[in-house]
């Protein structure tokens, strides 16, 4: 495949995971939007690309590990796994609902494909560590992806794996910040401003890549050469809460609404969805 | 009757305390929207700290302003309040004795589809294990606002466990709130049925249910759970000789345990234990959860009588 074609089947791909991931809040009347939309092009990348997975073998032990640290962004992980053939796109339907594998942040231990629980913010970027460590002393050659919130920056332990990550020489663990500006209660930059970032990570000896994280080339790029790079580097990638949809986008708001019947139509319509 | 979502009692009983009350500050993690505190904040911004996504330093910073005087309200999801806080709550809080309240949001499953991340259901035991801290359990609107006054009140740290549920009204509107004593809602001297929290309008159900099959159930709602109602507990223990305590909480360590803690010394009758059976639950809708994980009205009647039917065998 053209690195054209790539490019475009992964837009494409990214189009359909933003579409399944609205079908999915709205369905439920519950669920995270606005940091599932803002991480779908980074996911469609990682799971439609980079990542070496086996839908038919998911605990494989050699397999690419992906945490999204920022748990409530399970919608975009579901949707991508069920893309991926892990189960039936049918499951995603059932979000949330009782008896379903898919519960409100990803659970090990019921999703097929799922390879760590998480939720509580903070804890995903650490368990990747470990993981990434773990690869490390079996000489196993797979790399462990962890998607951050810059909201979820604000917690400790995420900046007591970052130097843990470099004292151990975890160069196998690619850290992705989707810095979409928002956090709950309002824009980070005013709750709890993270600024300068790039230089904070410089500090802590981390090599950074700033990439546009809707830019599907760079996106492409800086996760290639994350993997290439023989030295702990942290992609930044700049993106957009509620990417796609003009009403959700850099609105708090929306961080973690349902829409109604009128906003879905409206959103489906923007995201390239036909009307049913 | 319409209810009310006890987050919202709480955030109006907020801005009162404010109103009456200088030293008052609130300090909140990001989700300040969710608690209510937010209310406080509007109106009171230069009294309001929202710290981020940091709930370690939050804890820290109230022990701190506490120190210095302050009357510091600390809110934040009642699992991270006493597990990913849990230490600061212990070491910089009760042991030194701060005048710090915990207000704990989104007690039990009441963030529902969020699932078991966010499920609390092992605060109780937590909170109650350590020394120097009171412990409440808010069950109706209207109790959240005296709740939240009374232990505003009490000079020492309090575990303040909320909801966000929706709750009917169920006590009378000039029911006082006292600290420490649990509030007789029925006579009755067949049981007696112990609840705390949310569940307490199914424990009204299900007493109604029973007054029917001829079984007359005493009910006490018990709010504060440490220090715990000893008199009132033993007196229904000895006057109906069995009892069932009823909580949204793992049976191991909560409502149940402090029961039975104080019984078996004084006035040892069976008992049973509604309340999550050390499980983890899952996502979906708060009442049905409820009812698939053991705190339907059906649990707490059948509770009622398997404890009637070794009530009969022991005597
Ligand atoms: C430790 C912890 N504190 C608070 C929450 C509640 N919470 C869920 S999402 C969120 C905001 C996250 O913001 P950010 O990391 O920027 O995520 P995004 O914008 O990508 O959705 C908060 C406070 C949580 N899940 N875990
Ligand atoms: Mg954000």
């Amino acid at each position: 495949m053209s690195s054209q074609d790539l490019i475009q089947e992964l837009k494409e791909r990214a189009g359909q995971l933003r579409r399944d991931v609205l079908e999915m809040v709205y369905r439920a009347q519950s669920g995270h939007l606005g940091g599932s939309l803002s991480a779908a092009d980074i996911v469609a990348a990682l799971y439609f690309h980079h990542m070496k997975i086996d839908p038919q073998n998911p605990q494989d032990p050699d397999r690419d590990r992906f945490i999204p640290s920022k748990g409530h962004a399970a919608p975009i992980l579901y949707a991508a796994l069920a893309a991926r053939g892990f189960f039936p796109r049918e499951d995603l339907w059932s979000l949330r609902q009782i008896g379903s594998h898919l519960q409100g942040h990803p659970d090990m231990r019921k999703t097929p494909g799922v390879d760590m629980t998480s939720g509580s913010l903070g804890q995903g970027f650490a368990t990747g560590l470990g993981m990434a460590m773990a690869g490390k002393l079996n000489g196993q050659d797979y790399q462990v992806y962890c998607l951050l919130g810059d909201g979820e920056l604000n917690e400790g332990e995420i900046w007591e794996t970052a130097m843990a990550a470099v004292h151990f020489k975890a160069h196998n663990l690619i850290p992705i910040v989707d810095f979409n500006k928002v956090q709950l209660d309002g824009p980070v930059s005013e709750i709890m401003p993270i600024e300068p970032l790039r230089a904070k990570w410089e500090a802590f000896n981390w090599h950074v890549l700033e990439i546009d994280g809707h830019d599907m080339n760079q996106v492409v790029e800086g996760l290639a050469e994350a993997r290439r790079l023989d030295r702990c580097v942290v992609i930044i990638a700049h993106t957009v809460k509620g990417k796609g949809v003009s009403f959700m986008e850099n609105r708090h708001q929306w961080h973690g609404q349902a829409p109604n019947e009128e906003q879905y139509r409206r959103a489906m319509e923007e995201l390239g969805g036909g009307q049913e | 009757m319409k209810g009310k979502a006890l987050r919202d009692a709480f955030g109006e009983a907020l801005i009162e305390l404010g109103r009456e009350n200088e030293d008052v500050v609130v300090l909140d993690a990001d989700v300040s929207g969710s608690t209510r505190t937010k209310m406080f904040g509007d109106v009171y911004p230069d009294r309001f700290f929202n710290v981020g996504i940091a709930e370690a330093n939050m804890m820290n910073m109230a022990a701190g302003l506490a120190a210095c005087g302050k009357v510091p309200f600390v809110s934040t999801f009642s699992f991270l309040a006493c597990l990913r806080a849990g230490d600061q709550l212990r070491t910089s809080i009760a042991y030194p004795r701060l005048n710090v309240k915990v207000g704990a949001g989104y007690g039990g499953m009441s963030d529902s589809f969020d699932g078991p991340t966010h499920h609390s259901l092992c605060d109780i035991a937590v909170a109650r294990s350590m020394p120097n801290m009171t412990v409440v359990v808010v069950s109706d609107p209207n109790q959240t606002k005296k709740a939240v006054k009374a232990v505003a009140a009490y000079d020492g740290p309090v575990y303040l466990r909320l909801s966000r549920a929706e709750v009917p009204y169920v006590l009378p509107e000039d029911a006082p709130f006292v600290l420490g004593k649990g509030n007789l809602l029925r006579e009755g001297s067949d049981l007696t049925l112990v609840v705390t929290g949310v569940p307490l309008a199914r424990t009204m159900e299900a007493a109604d249910r029973l007054a029917k099959e001829g079984v007359q159930a005493r009910v006490i709602e018990m709010a504060t759970i440490k220090p715990i109602d000893r008199e009132i507990l033993v007196k229904a223990a000895q006057e109906t000789g069995a009892v069932v305590t009823v909580e949204e909480h793992n049976i191991m360590g909560g409502l149940g345990s402090a029961v039975a803690e104080a019984l078996v010394q004084e006035a040892p009758v069976p008992m049973e234990f509604v309340g999550i059976k050390d499980t983890f639950c899952e996502s979906g809708p708060y009442d049905a959860l409820l009812d698939r994980y053991g705190l339907s009205v059906d649990d707490i009647v059948s509770s009622a009588k398997a404890v009637l039917g070794r009530k009969s065998r022991v005597r």
